[in-house]
């Protein structure tokens, strides 16, 4: 009889216990301001990066995340905990980083992802805006004689990302042009640059702005060039969980304060020094004129925090993408005032 | 008031019956719990929930598959070429896992100094080394060994090996299906045939040579249907293309891709490690009087081992081995990491990342699993009991 009372406490613990961590897990986004609430108690950004792309994520050997993806999360750091530096990063995989964002693992997806209306509507994402517009190119090797996409013939093959739109759009494109072609579809990306360097692919194809940071780590980069043809359209930009818009819009105009303040001329260096500018738009924007930082429950100097830490969009880009050599000229990611197609809303 | 008179009425057996059906209860409360729970977290965070995606186009090629299959098929299709590939490679690497394990499990009892110790290095060398770097280093090294396409290693002018894989000839069959009932037809004669000929040998000791009309049979049936069945058979020899200056690749015949080559190269030498470990034990098993016993009646060594010890240490060696293979199936979906399309790679890789489905397709694929190593088992029980002794 003993051992049965036993059984039955036992029986009763386990039920609790069971019962008590079930309920732990329920019922995130019910609240609108949730995630803003958890980032301020746990005093930094969660945010997911690549597993390693320089210019858009990438960790030196001390273990600092720089790039321009890093930057939005440094923005958004700066805006909702007054330091930049405030920022947990997770590297995630092409097939992680969703999964990882609606369970809660991270609250920003700042991961060169591409928007697609798929992944906007159906997996529980929104995507806040884009940071980097971005096309699907090929690179082959310059003795092969390939000079354009028109070049490809019957039986050629291809090494990609799986898990990417990259997948995708290569069968668009070699459907299109009726090419009978080998994909090759590996889960990281350095083993896709080792396969290609072996020879087992004749070509590489993924987003150009990674093709070019990933030539880099070729034996010999030199021998190597991308074709001058872009497949398909790649807006990149940073992603929340769907359900709380107030995180969303943080998100959302933290990218655009950036983009923003070099369309006015606002950098880190003279941020502080234009309070008493001429200029409402720019006094709105180093937080002297207005309260648009209480719209999300923030203070008012939310935006010249970001400006002064993290810098403005074109300050962010020559640090990450163009003196390093990945993509000097910046083609539609220069302002719509002079040529490019970043706009933003206005800021009021 | 008559509660003393309650519990006597219990019997032994249900008081113990009470406590199991009430635990088998509460397991399927805290199924259906966390069933709910995870539904409603999907809903508040929008994410639909259903299967139907499976008949949707999938809209991304494979590399590599065993049937038909091109991005207009459906996701469902996706997943059945991930699966046959996964059954492929592990089906590979069971096959030579099991012949180098008896190889080396025998080896490593030789009297042969060099054999013995080369076979003992081979042990330890790869049951230590983590698989996932073996089937890296396998992969990585035939690539940079391997030529180049246009530079291939050339065996007879019809088949090639290079970095992009190793093209064999493809055999054209005409009136394919005579030939294969022809051949199933020989099988059935053969059964037939040798429950006669026990039938003789039992009862009237008559001795049939059903070796070699077996032989004739198997032979000789198919062999026919090319005389007058209308059987043909041509190949098809891969032939080198130019498809640039300095891109070649051949076209026609079978391509083995090096992702199958390394990922079944790697897997069974490290399973084979294990194989070898358990023969030796099941050798060692059989007590040492069976063997002279043996002996002493005059076998040879080569009969010793067949006839004696080999039949007595098998039941040793099965049940463990059964793990084995269980393993390299398991393992089997480390291919993900060396591009070889399986069902890792294809289903709970790029289909999951295509349509977001997560808790669908990595439940499918658990059951895919989980369905594979039980029919893996069933039969190694089955073929265990075969092999048990039968006291009579």
């Amino acid at each position: 009889m003993i051992k049965s009372i036993k059984t039955w406490i036992l029986v009763g613990f386990a039920s609790l216990l069971l019962v008590a961590c079930g309920q732990g897990g329920g019922g995130a986004g019910s609240k609108k301001s949730k995630t803003l609430d958890n980032t301020k108690k746990a005093g930094f950004v969660k945010c997911g990066v690549s597993q390693g792309l320089p210019g858009f994520s990438n960790a030196d050997e001390a273990g600092n995340w720089t790039g321009i993806d890093v930057d939005v999360c440094r923005a958004v750091a700066a805006a909702v905990l007054g330091d930049a530096d405030k920022v947990k990063y997770t590297p995630l995989s092409a097939k992680e980083r969703f999964t990882a964002l609606t369970s809660g693992e991270i609250d920003v997806l700042a991961r060169n992802t591409t928007w697609t209306l798929s992944r906007d509507a159906d997996i529980g994402l929104t995507f806040v805006g884009v940071n980097f517009y971005d096309g699907q190119g090929f690179m082959v090797r310059k003795a092969s004689g390939i000079n354009s996409v028109n070049d490809f013939r019957d039986g050629i093959s291809a090494c990609t990302n799986t898990g990417t739109t990259t997948e995708l759009n290569m069968r668009d494109f070699f459907n299109s042009k009726n090419i009978k072609y080998e994909p090759i579809a590996f889960e990281k990306a350095d083993e896709v640059v080792q396969a290609y360097d072996a020879g087992r692919c004749d070509t590489y194809t993924t987003d150009k702005s990674g093709l070019a940071a990933q030539r880099t780590k070729l034996s010999n980069p030199d021998e190597h060039k991308v074709l001058p043809e872009t497949i398909s359209k790649e807006p990149l930009g940073p992603v929340v969980r769907q359900g709380d818009s107030v995180w969303e819009d943080i998100v959302r105009w933290s990218l655009n304060t950036m983009i923003e303040a070099e369309e006015y001329g606002v950098n880190s260096s003279n941020a502080s020094s234009l309070k008493d500018s001429d200029n409402p738009a720019i006094k709105r924007l180093v937080g002297a004129e207005g309260e648009l930082g209480a719209a999300f429950g923030l203070d008012n100097d939310w935006s010249l925090r970001i400006i002064e830490q993290v810098g403005n969009y074109g300050e962010s880009y020559k640090k990450h993408i163009a003196d390093t050599g990945i993509l000097p000229n910046r083609g539609p990611n220069e302002l719509w005032t002079k040529g490019g197609i970043l706009y933003v809303p206005p800021a009021r | 008031m008559n509660f003393r008179n309650f519990k006597l009425n219990l019997s032994n057996k249900n008081k113990d019956l009470i406590p199991q059906i009430l635990t088998v209860l509460f397991l399927i409360l805290v199924v259906i719990y966390f069933t709910i729970n995870a539904q409603s977290n999907m809903g508040n965070r929008g994410i639909s929930f259903g299967f139907g995606f499976l008949s949707q186009e999938s809209s991304f090629d494979i590399t590599f598959s065993l049937i038909d299959y091109d991005g207009s098929h459906t996701y469902a299709r996706a997943f059945l070429v991930g699966l046959l590939n996964t059954i492929l490679v592990s089906a590979i690497g069971i096959f030579f896992a099991t012949i180098l394990g008896v190889t080396i499990g025998i080896a490593r009892l030789s009297q042969n100094y060099l054999v013995a110790k080369s076979a003992e290095w081979y042990v330890e060398i790869f049951r230590n080394i983590p698989l996932i770097l073996q089937i890296f280093f396998w992969y990585f090294a035939a690539l940079r060994a391997l030529p180049l396409t246009v530079d291939s290693i050339n065996f007879y002018d019809i088949s090639f090996l290079n970095v992009k894989g190793w093209y064999v000839p493809k055999f054209v069959w005409t009136n394919f299906s005579i030939f294969f009932y022809s051949i199933i037809f020989a099988f059935i004669s053969i059964y037939f045939l040798a429950k006669y000929a026990q039938k003789q040998r039992d009862k009237f000791g008559k001795q049939i040579p059903t070796l070699y009309i077996s032989i004739l049979l198997i032979i000789g049936l198919p062999f026919l249907t090319f005389l007058i069945g209308g059987v043909s058979l041509s190949f098809e020899i891969p032939e080198l293309t130019q498809l640039s200056k300095t891109v070649y690749v051949y076209q026609g015949g079978v391509s083995i891709i090096p992702e199958l080559i390394s990922l079944a190269l790697a897997l069974s030498m490290y399973t084979a490690t294990f194989i070898a470990e358990n023969v030796r034990a099941g050798i060692l098993g059989v007590s040492k009087g069976q063997k002279e016993a043996a002996a002493s009646i005059g076998l040879t060594k080569g009969q010793i081992l067949k006839l004696v010890v080999m039949p007595q240490a098998l039941r040793i060696i099965i049940p463990p081995t059964t793990n084995q293979y269980l393993n390299l199936t398991k393992n089997s979906s480390l291919a993900a990491a060396i591009a070889y399309p399986d069902i890792v790679l294809v289903f709970a890789g790029t289909a999951l990342m295509q349509t977001g489905r997560a808790i669908e397709i990595i439940s499918i694929t658990m059951l895919t699993y989980l369905s594979l190593s039980l029919s893996i088992s069933v039969f190694m029980n089955w073929y265990n009991k075969k092999m048990a002794i039968k006291e009579k």
